[in-house]
C-alpha cells in the first residue's frame, strides 16, 4: 500500500508542494539562524583559535573572556615557567592601539604582541609574505580583511605603511585570520614592539601561553599553573567557551536569535503541520473508504507516517539545500568569511523537523484511527 | 425451507441506536432482513429510513445494539476487530454512491487496491484488475485518472473494484444515484451481469425505482423496520406488490 500512500500524498501537486515548502522554509529558517548565531559567537573566540602553537592559557583571575583582560605581572611568566609540566610558556600581548595609513585613513586595531624569540602565537595561514619577516624591526602582519578596510581598493601587497603611537611600521605579511566579532584589524607584531606601538603602561602583559609536557593533558597542567600560582589558567577550548558564554550572558544577541529560532519553530509547526493535518482531512472519505475495504488501522498508520516522513524528508533536504547555497555565498564574502553551515545545526534541524512531523502525523492518525469506516455510506 | 447456506445474509431483531439519553435516537427497530445467495436483492424505502445503518451493520462497518445477524454463516460477533476486517476483505465489496475512487490512481491501480491490500503483489494485481475493466467494458480507460472519466465510467470502475477479489457479498449504496438514467441503466444491468452468480448475494440500497426489475426481492424500509418484502419475478409469491405499482409508490 506504500505506493497508494505516496500516489495520495503526490496527487494533489498544490498541496503537496505547499506540504514541501512550508517545511523547506522552516528548515532553511532555523539552519540559517543557528549556525547564523553559533558563527558569530565562535568570532568572539577567533583569536584564541588562531593562537595553534599554544593549549594552556593563562590570565589574570579576574579575566573572563578575551576582551576583558587585566594585566599581569613580568614575574608572573617566570612562575608559570616554573611550575612542573610546563614545556614552554610565553607571553602575549593584547592592545587596541589607532593605526593610520599614510592616505589619513585609520582604524581602531587588534594589535597581538607575540614572543620576541620563538613567536609562538603567530599567524600560521598566510595570504601574502612570511610570519617569520616580524624578526624585522617595526614590522606588522596585518590581516586580509583589515587591509581591505585600511587600504580600501587597493591590491593586497607587502611594504605598506602604517603609523601607530608616533611609529612608522611596515607591512611584512598579510594573514588569513579569523574573523573577529567586531570588524577590526587584526595585526600580529613582537611583544616589545607592541608595547611600544600602544604606549608604555606599568603593566603590559595580558596572556600567557604555554604548552604542557608530552604526556599531560592542558587540562592536568591548567590545574597545576593554577595552583601553584594562583592565575587563572584555561585550555584553548575552555577559554574559547569563556567568551562565547560571556557574549551569551552579557549581550541581547541570543535572546534575538531565540525569537527567531522561535518564531521559525512555530511557523514552520504550525504551517507543516496544519497544511498536513488538512491534506489528511481532505482525504478521510479515501482513508474511509480503504478501511471499509479492509485495509487494517495499522497499515493506515503506516500509510500516514510515510506520507508524512516522506513529505519532511523531501522538505527538510531542499531547506538544507538552500541553507547551504547561502553559506556558500556568504563564504565568498569578506565580511562575512569563515562563515559556514555548522552540522550541529542540520542536526538540531532534522530533530525539530522530525518533531514537527511527528505532531502533524499523530493529530492525522488520531483523526484516522477514530473515522467510522461506516462513514463513507453518507453521500 | 432454506438452509443456512442459502443465505447470505440473515438478520433477526436488529436494532441500533445513536447518542443516550434525550438525544437517543433509534435508527433500527428489530429488523428481519435476509437475503439469498445467486440473487441481487434491493433494500428500498424513505431517506432515513434505516437503509444505510443496516447495511452499515451488514457490512461489520457498524455495531448493532441488539438483534443476531449471521453473514455467510458467521456470527460477525464471535469474531475479533482484527479478524472483522479480514473477513471484510476477504468476503465483502463495496460500491459507494460517490464511488469513492482514489484520485490519484488509475482505474487500473484502484481497481486493484482490494487485491494489494489482501498482500498481492502489484503488478499482477494491476494485470488482474485490466482484464476484468476490460469485460466491463473500460479496456481503453485502464489508465485514466478518476477525474478524466465520466460518472458512469467510474462507477463501473467501483464496480470493479468491489469484484476484483471475488466477494460472496456486494454491498451497493445507490449506485445509480449519481448518475443519469442511462447510465444508470447501464450501471445495474453490469451488476446483475458480472455480480449476481451462484454463491454470491448482492444487496443494493436504491431509491431508483427505474431499476426495481433487476431486483430478485425488494424489501421495503421506513421508519427502522422492514415493512415489506416483495419478490417480483416469483409467481408463486404471495405478496401483492408489483414492480410496476412500487414505481409508482417510490416515484
Amino acid at each position: 500500500m506504500n505506493f497508494v500512500a505516496l500516489r495520495m500524498l503526490t496527487g494533489d501537486r498544490a498541496k503537496y508542494f505547499g506540504l514541501v515548502f512550508a517545511i523547506a522554509f522552516c528548515t532553511f529558517l532555523l539552519e540559517n539562524q543557528t549556525s547564523i548565531f553559533a558563527n558569530i559567537m565562535r568570532r568572539t573566540a577567533s583569536q584564541i583559535l588562531d593562537v595553534t602553537d599554544a593549549e594552556v592559557w593563562v590570565m589574570d583571575p579576574q579575566t573572563e573572556y578575551w576582551d576583558q583582560t587585566k594585566a599581569l605581572e613580568d614575574t608572573d611568566l617566570v612562575r608559570v615557567r616554573g611550575v612542573r609540566g610546563v614545556q614552554w610558556a610565553v607571553r602575549l600581548f593584547k592592545g587596541n592601539p589607532v593605526a593610520r595609513t599614510l592616505d589619513g585613513n585609520f582604524d581602531v586595531s587588534y594589535l597581538i604582541g607575540i614572543d620576541d624569540a620563538t613567536l609562538a602565537g603567530a599567524p600560521r595561514h598566510m595570504v601574502l609574505g612570511s610570519w617569520e619577516r616580524l624578526r624585522e624591526p617595526d614590522s606588522v602582519v596585518v590581516d586580509q580583511a583589515g587591509y581591505l578596510l585600511l587600504f580600501p581598493g587597493k591590491p593586497l601587497a607587502l611594504g605598506g605603511t602604517l603609523e601607530m603611537n608616533d611609529h612608522r611600521v611596515s607591512i611584512v605579511g598579510i594573514s588569513d585570520a579569523l574573523p573577529l566579532f567586531a570588524s577590526l584589524p587584526i595585526m600580529h607584531t613582537r611583544y616589545s614592539e607592541a608595547v611600544n606601538f600602544l604606549g608604555r603602561e606599568r603593566t603590559q602583559l595580558s596572556f600567557i601561553i604555554a604548552r604542557p609536557d608530552p604526556g599531560l593533558t592542558p587540562q592536568e597542567l591548567t590545574a597545576r599553573i593554577h595552583e601553584a600560582t594562583g592565575l587563572r589558567a584555561r585550555t584553548t577550548e575552555e577559554f574559547m567557551w569563556d567568551c562565547i558564554k560571556y557574549y551569551i550572558q552579557h549581550t541581547g544577541i541570543p535572546v534575538n536569535f531565540g525569537i527567531t529560532i522561535g518564531v521559525a519553530i512555530i511557523v514552520g509547526a504550525v504551517v507543516a503541520g496544519q497544511t498536513f493535518y488538512l491534506f489528511t482531512i481532505d482525504n478521510l472519505k479515501q482513508f474511509g473508504a480503504l478501511k471499509a475495504i479492509g485495509v487494517t488501522n495499522w497499515r493506515l498508520v503506516g500509510m500516514i507516517l510515510l506520507q508524512a516522513f516522506t513529505a519532511g524528508a523531501l522538505g527538510f533536504a531542499l531547506g538544507t539545500g538552500l541553507a547551504a547555497t547561502f553559506f556558500e555565498i556568504m563564504l565568498r564574502q569578506l565580511a562575512t568569511r569563515h562563515t559556514v553551515l555548522m552540522w550541529q545545526s542540520v542536526a538540531l534541524t532534522a530533530g525539530c523537523i522530525l518533531f514537527v512531523v511527528s505532531v502533524a502525523s499523530l493529530l492525522s492518525i488520531r483523526r484516522v484511527l477514530v473515522l467510522e469506516p461506516a462513514a463513507v455510506f453518507r453521500a | 425451507m432454506r438452509t443456512e447456506d442459502q443465505l447470505g445474509v440473515s438478520c433477526r431483531g436488529v436494532r441500533k441506536q445513536f447518542g443516550s439519553g434525550d438525544a437517543r435516537v433509534e435508527a433500527l427497530r428489530g429488523v428481519d432482513f435476509e437475503t439469498r445467495v445467486g440473487e441481487l436483492s434491493f433494500l428500498v424505502g424513505p431517506s432515513g429510513c434505516g437503509k444505510t445503518t443496516l447495511i452499515s451493520i451488514i457490512a461489520g462497518l457498524l455495531d448493532r445494539t441488539d438483534g443476531e445477524l449471521l453473514v455467510l454463516g458467521t456470527r460477525l460477533d464471535d469474531l475479533s476487530p482484527r479478524d472483522r476486517i479480514l473477513f471484510r476483505r476477504r468476503n465483502l465489496g463495496f460500491i459507494f454512491q460517490q464511488f469513492n475512487l482514489l484520485p490519484a490512481l488509475t482505474a487500473a491501480e484502484n481497481v486493484a487496491v482490494p487485491l494489494i491490500a489482501a498482500g498481492m503483489n502489484r503488478r499482477r494485481a494491476t494485470d488482474q484488475s485490466k482484464a476484468l475493466l476490460a469485460e466491463l467494458g473500460l479496456a481503453d480507460r485502464v489508465d485514466f485518472l478518476p477525474a478524466t472519466l465520466s460518472g458512469g465510467q467510474q462507477q463501473r470502475v467501483a464496480i470493479a473494484r468491489a469484484l476484483i477479489h471475488e466477494p460472496r457479498v456486494v454491498v451497493c449504496d445507490e449506485p445509480t444515484a449519481a448518475l443519469d438514467h442511462r447510465s444508470g441503466e447501464a450501471v445495474m444491468q453490469l451488476l446483475a451481469a458480472h455480480a449476481v452468480q451462484p454463491g454470491r448475494t448482492v444487496i443494493v440500497v436504491t431509491h431508483d425505482s427505474r431499476v426495481f426489475h433487476y431486483a430478485h426481492s425488494i424489501a421495503h424500509m421506513d421508519d427502522g423496520r422492514i415493512v415489506n418484502v416483495t419478490r417480483p419475478n416469483d409467481t408463486s409469491s404471495t405478496t401483492t406488490d408489483h414492480p410496476s405499482e412500487l414505481q409508482e409508490h417510490y416515484a
